[in-house]
């Protein structure tokens, strides 16, 4: 046991070494890239299966349905399952950009674009299908993200009782821990839209409405004056 | 070549799904239906122990394989339809009504499998050995019979 104790380094380098922190290791390989920075699925597309998501989903569904009272209730159940996974997912999306984009997103639309387009490829492999702020003068806290087919949603059914229910909450929380994360507290739901002409195309069309809170508004005012 | 109608019927007898593909078939009232899944459960429970041969040699115990179990009825022709069914491990069948000349009808009712077990079995809010209401599955099983029909 005791001549495998290691030998204790001079201090000079043992300084020296803090200093710089970037010395090749366990945490810091030569390449500079931690485990933080690839998926630890290492299969050539870093891909999952969606079946086993599928069936992962359907039983987060089943198990929210438990003893709820009614769809805002299961709603908000999908949604408070999926708040932990945005909160999570900012500081690592971040942390994998370009050093020169790091930076935690400081307005409403950097934000949004980040959700859209690194948030929602990570998600799903391809951006969303829109962003929109709404046309409503009354309403300037909104925006609103579109998905033609949630990848979520693709192979539920909502019955006809529950028709006000849509199972992208869960997506839904996901972008409001995002927000909430990046210090832009909001509320954002799930709608489906599938109806009508446009449900022709995109029966499962989903609008996720981003409300944020009235102080980030001000605050947004407040930054583009200055 | 048309495909007129699939049926399923859950391990129970019980009628599951039904649907037609083609105008101007004859129809049946709900009961009708009912009773003829039932119907078709019984008579394909019973061919499976029909066998014209006496069962003479047992499988050998060392062999690891276990013997297909017996399938039962598999295909009904008559002069007007062809009446294919295709029975699950678990024991739902679907049964596929089309015209006698129809070609690839396993492939078709392989393919109807698959978007059950995917639009179906997938949905949280199916209850098993139920009457099967999704629309997903309604939608994406018309998408691909009426290409075949059109042809």
């Amino acid at each position: 046991m005791a001549s495998s104790q290691p030998v204790k380094p001079p201090l000079a380098t043992q300084a020296s070494q803090a200093q710089r922190g970037s010395q090749p290791g366990l945490r810091y390989p030569s390449n500079g890239k931690t485990i933080y920075h690839r998926p630890l699925n290492r299969s050539r597309t870093q891909e999952l299966s969606q079946s086993s998501f599928a069936y992962l989903f359907g039983e987060m569904v089943s198990y929210a349905q438990k003893r709820v009272t009614g769809i805002q209730d299961l709603e908000k159940r999908l949604n408070v399952q999926g708040h932990p996974i945005g909160l999570k997912l900012l500081d690592l999306l971040l942390y994998r950009e370009p050093p020169r984009t790091q930076t935690r997103p400081l307005h409403i639309i950097a934000l949004l674009q980040f959700i859209t387009t690194i948030l929602w490829r990570h998600l799903f492999s391809r951006p969303a299908d829109a962003l929109e702020k709404s046309s409503n003068p009354d309403t300037p806290e909104e925006y609103m993200i579109s998905d033609n087919e949630p990848l979520v949603n693709q192979y539920i059914s909502v019955p006809k009782e529950m028709n006000q229910l849509n199972c992208a909450a869960f997506v839904a929380g996901i972008v409001e821990g995002v927000c909430d994360g990046a210090g832009f507290p909001a509320r954002v739901t799930a709608h489906s839209v599938g109806k009508g002409e446009e449900g022709e195309l995109w029966p499962g069309k989903t609008v996720f409405l981003v409300k944020f809170e009235p102080e980030v508004v001000e605050r947004e005012a407040y930054l583009g004056r200055s | 070549m048309v495909v007129f109608a699939l049926i399923i019927i859950n391990k129970a007898g019980g009628l599951i799904y039904q649907r037609d593909f083609a105008e101007g078939l004859n129809k049946l009232s709900i009961n009708d239906y009912l009773v003829l899944a039932g119907t078709f459960h019984g008579v394909h429970a019973i061919t499976t122990r029909l066998n014209p041969l006496h069962q003479h040699n047992l499988p050998p115990s060392t062999s690891d394989v276990r013997p297909d179990p017996p399938s039962g009825i598999e295909v009904l022709e008559t002069e007007n339809f062809r009446l294919q069914c295709f029975s699950t491990l678990t024991g739902t069948k679907f049964l596929l009504f089309t015209e006698p000349q129809q070609p690839n009808v396993d492939k078709i009712v392989g393919r109807i499998y698959e978007l059950y077990s995917d639009y179906v079995m997938k949905n949280p809010f199916y209850q098993l050995e139920m009457p099967v209401r999704c629309e997903s599955f309604d939608r994406k099983l018309v998408q691909y019979v009426r290409p075949l029909n059109s042809r």
